[in-house]
């Protein structure tokens, strides 16, 4: 089986700074969910990023293949169209473009680089109803500038909306539970769950244990100064909870 | 390399090029000599074989020009203009007074005419914006070539509906009692330097005056050309709508890509009588200049409108791509009882442009109101200037303004201004004030990458989703020429 992804030996460096990922490696199969915790500032955030393509961040060695096909020389707009998604921790405001004309955008924009048929509006705001209902999403936030004003669940929300309608093959999620309260989480997590399927992976970045009960990992890694450095089962999650990292950063260091 | 950085780098690369209107047509010109005196003017006011009281109402202008000093408040530099290096008259031999038809004139000109996408024979305007589903629709053309007017369509069918719209050289002739009656009444010679200049020397332009009653059947539109090299131009504009008539006017303006500056400096004054209606929309692309600021057009334009009777209605429409240095403020003096005035504007900079524009709302009657949507967008190292005054006198009792003032950057190397000035003598008077300043920053950028848009899609849409209010204003084929317009000016303005 060729896995979804597949990080080897990934070493990446902020541009002009310093080095981040030192050794990184990940193999994530079709349909698994794994989880990445680790303490603040051990280049968990910078993983998604250097996985999807930001300006700013550079490769210094290793490699990295999403269903095979290599991902370090592309741009981000067309490795989003090969199916991998980044649910930002903090997701950006776009002043004067509507969510709904940003999703059709974006739906569109994939589609042609795919060669597939694009949607026309009436598809895409059925769909988009479909998805929004079971995410509380109202039709006066879809008419709304893309986040502009959004609280912090409803932007983690519209970023789930966009990932139920996009369809990826590899979900990245980083910190989706910052700034959730317990019932917002819930729905989120629904969403999340609702995606999983045999053919779809997801990589889960969380600082906490919490999310881990509501999306259940299968596969659990601490990434401790720059690279992976314990992998176990979903207990280890709990385990983590009750332990902290201090035991990982010295390891590592 | 970031993409900001990048952006700044292409910015840097803009070339001459991307102008796509910058060829030059090379025909016989007749000029005057070159620098500015009495004689000079004189010999203008001979060529147009222009009354007295023309002449001596140039020669007014200029006598004051002379005590006048160029305005500095405005948030643009620029070196002296040297007015004595100047052509002040230039029009080409054949032609060029006055045609009676289009084989009159220098096929060198159709042609210009017809690569810049103006078509002066009228089956072709048919042909050109014919609707797939409905009627077609006509578009009158004045088209002026450096100082004259070389065309103007659909003169007979216009006439037939009362319309008067000609070249204003030709107005002086056929209907002098009515310029005469308008002229200088809504810009007065005395008004300000440039506009002074432009009454002393003014070249040619148009003349409209829709009579009592008539919704003007067509479009009309001014296509302005500067073709010869160091000359200035200096039309005038004059259109004046009766009581209870409507007109739509729409003009364009393109150059040759040249080294050097070249000056144009135009007034345009608009009438409207009781429940009259003016609809005056601008698509500006001057050439702009090169990337590193050499050339250009430095375009310092006066445009007013007298919102003379009562329930009149005037409407400015703006889109400014163009130009090295912009320095423009479409005004309206909202004079009778229950008149509003509109100014939708959408002004974009990148490379080395410099813009200070926006516009006047003068509340003198009462229940008067106007409304001010001003979209600025600027790129690579560009300074972009909102300007703009709402004033309410001690009679206009219930007077109204809304103002949104947006800007945008693209990149960090250009800047957005906004001043508004707001003056009320009038306790009754409401108005309003909105700002917002945002930026294209390389993160939202990257974000909607990430969801799938390519860079250039990332950046028209945000683009688009900024401007759309004001493109809604413009007439529908405007509309469309205006949306490419906006998408060349920003080509390269990110990485
Ligand atoms: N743009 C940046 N410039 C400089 N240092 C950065 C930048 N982004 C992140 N870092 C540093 O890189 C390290 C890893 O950050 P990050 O990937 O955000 O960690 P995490 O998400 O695991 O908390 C931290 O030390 C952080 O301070
Ligand atoms: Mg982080």
């Amino acid at each position: 089986m060729t896995p979804l992804l597949e990080i080897e030996d990934l070493h990446a460096e902020i541009e002009g700074g310093r080095k981040i990922l030192d050794g990184l490696s990940l193999t994530v199969n079709p349909g698994e969910v794994h989880a990445i915790m680790g303490p603040n500032g051990a280049g968990k955030s910078t993983l998604s990023y250097v996985l999807s393509g930001k300006p700013g961040y550079v490769i210094t060695g290793g490699s990295i293949r999403l269903a095979g096909v290599e991902l370090s020389e592309l741009t981000p707009d067309a490795r989003a169209a090969l199916g991998l998604f980044l649910a930002f921790q903090y997701p950006l405001e776009i002043p004067g473009v509507s969510t709904m004309a940003f999703l059709h955008a974006a739906v569109n924009a994939q589609k042609k680089k795919r060669g597939e048929q694009e949607m026309t509006s009436p598809e895409l705001l059925k769909r988009v109803r479909e998805i929004g209902k079971s995410l509380d999403i109202t039709a006066e936030m879809l008419r709304r500038p893309l986040n502009v004003g959004f609280s912090g669940g409803e932007k983690k929300r519209n970023e789930t909306l966009q990932m139920l309608l996009l369809e990826p093959k590899l979900c990245v999620l980083d910190e989706t539970d910052s700034g959730l309260d317990i019932d917002a989480l819930k729905v989120v997590s629904a969403g999340v769950n609702a995606l999983r399927a045999p053919e779809r992976s997801m990589v889960v970045i969380t600082h906490y244990q919490r999310l881990l009960d509501y999306i259940v990992p299968d596969v659990v890694h601490v990434l401790a100064a720059g690279r992976i450095v314990h992998t176990g089962g979903k207990e280890l999650a709990l385990e983590l909870e009750a332990t902290g990292y201090a035991q990982f950063q010295n390891e590592a260091a | 390399m970031a993409a900001v950085q990048e952006t700044i780098e292409q910015v840097r690369l803009i070339d001459v090029d991307q102008y796509k209107y910058g060829f030059e047509t090379l025909v016989d010109t007749e000029k005057a000599p070159k620098g500015l005196s009495e004689d000079i003017i004189r010999f203008i006011s001979a060529k147009k074989n222009e009354p007295d009281w023309m002449l001596q109402w140039r020669l007014d202008a200029y006598a004051r020009w002379l005590t006048m000093q160029a305005p500095d408040w405005a948030r643009v530099a620029y070196p002296p203009i040297d007015y004595q290096d100047l052509y002040y008259y230039a029009a080409p031999k054949k032609g060029g007074n006055g045609p009676k038809s289009l084989d009159e004139v220098d096929p060198e000109i159709l042609k210009t005419y017809e690569k810049l996408g103006i078509p002066l024979r009228e089956q072709e305007i048919l042909a050109g914006v014919e609707r797939p589903e409905g009627e077609p629709r006509k578009i009158a053309v004045d088209a002026v070539f450096d100082s004259v007017s070389v065309a103007t369509t659909f003169k007979e069918e216009l006439k037939a509906a009362g319309v008067i719209f000609m070249p204003i050289s030709e107005a002086l002739h056929e209907h002098p009692n009515l310029v005469k009656k308008y002229l200088g009444t809504v810009v007065p010679t005395t008004d300000n330097y440039f506009a002074t200049l432009n009454s002393a020397v003014f070249s040619d332009g148009s003349f409209v005056y829709i009579p009592k009653g008539v919704r003007c059947p067509m479009e009309l539109s001014t296509y302005f050309r500067i073709n010869e090299k160091n000359t200035g131009q200096f039309e005038r504009t004059l259109i004046i709508a009766d009581e209870g008539s409507y007109v739509s006017y729409l003009e364009g303006c393109t150059a040759p890509m040249r080294d050097e500056n070249q000056l144009h400096a135009a007034v345009v004054e608009l009438v409207a009588m009781d429940d009259a209606e003016i609809k005056y929309s601008t698509v500006q692309n001057w050439y702009p200049g090169d990337a590193e600021g050499k050339g250009g057009i430095y375009n310092f334009v006066t445009k007013r409108g007298d919102c003379r009777g009562r329930n009149s209605k005037i409407s400015w429409t703006q889109v400014e791509t163009g130009s090295a240095i912009t320095w423009k403020y479409p005004s309206c003096i909202l004079r009778g009882d229950n008149s509003s005035g509109e100014f939708y504007s959408i002004a974009i900079s990148n490379g080395r442009q410099q813009v200070d524009s926006g516009t006047k709302m003068i509340h003198l009657g009462k229940n008067t109101s106007s409304r001010i949507i001003s979209k600025g967008i600027s790129a690579g190292r560009s300074q972009n200037t909102y300007r703009g005054l709402v004033s309410a006198h001690r009679k206009a009792t219930g007077a109204r303004n809304f103002t949104n003032c947006d800007s945008l950057l693209i990149g960090d190397e250009c800047g957005a201004h906004t001043v508004p000035y707001i003056e009320t003598r009038n306790p009754l008077a409401q108005f309003e004030h909105e700002a917002t300043t945002s930026k294209i920053s390389e993160d939202m950028l990257f974000y909607a990458m990430q969801r799938g848009l390519s860079q250039e899609e990332a950046v028209a849409l945000v683009v688009n989703g900024f401007v759309r209010d004001v493109l809604q204003q413009l007439p529908m084929e405007f509309a469309v020429e205006a949306q490419k317009l906006i998408s060349i000016s920003l080509e390269g303005s990110v990485g």
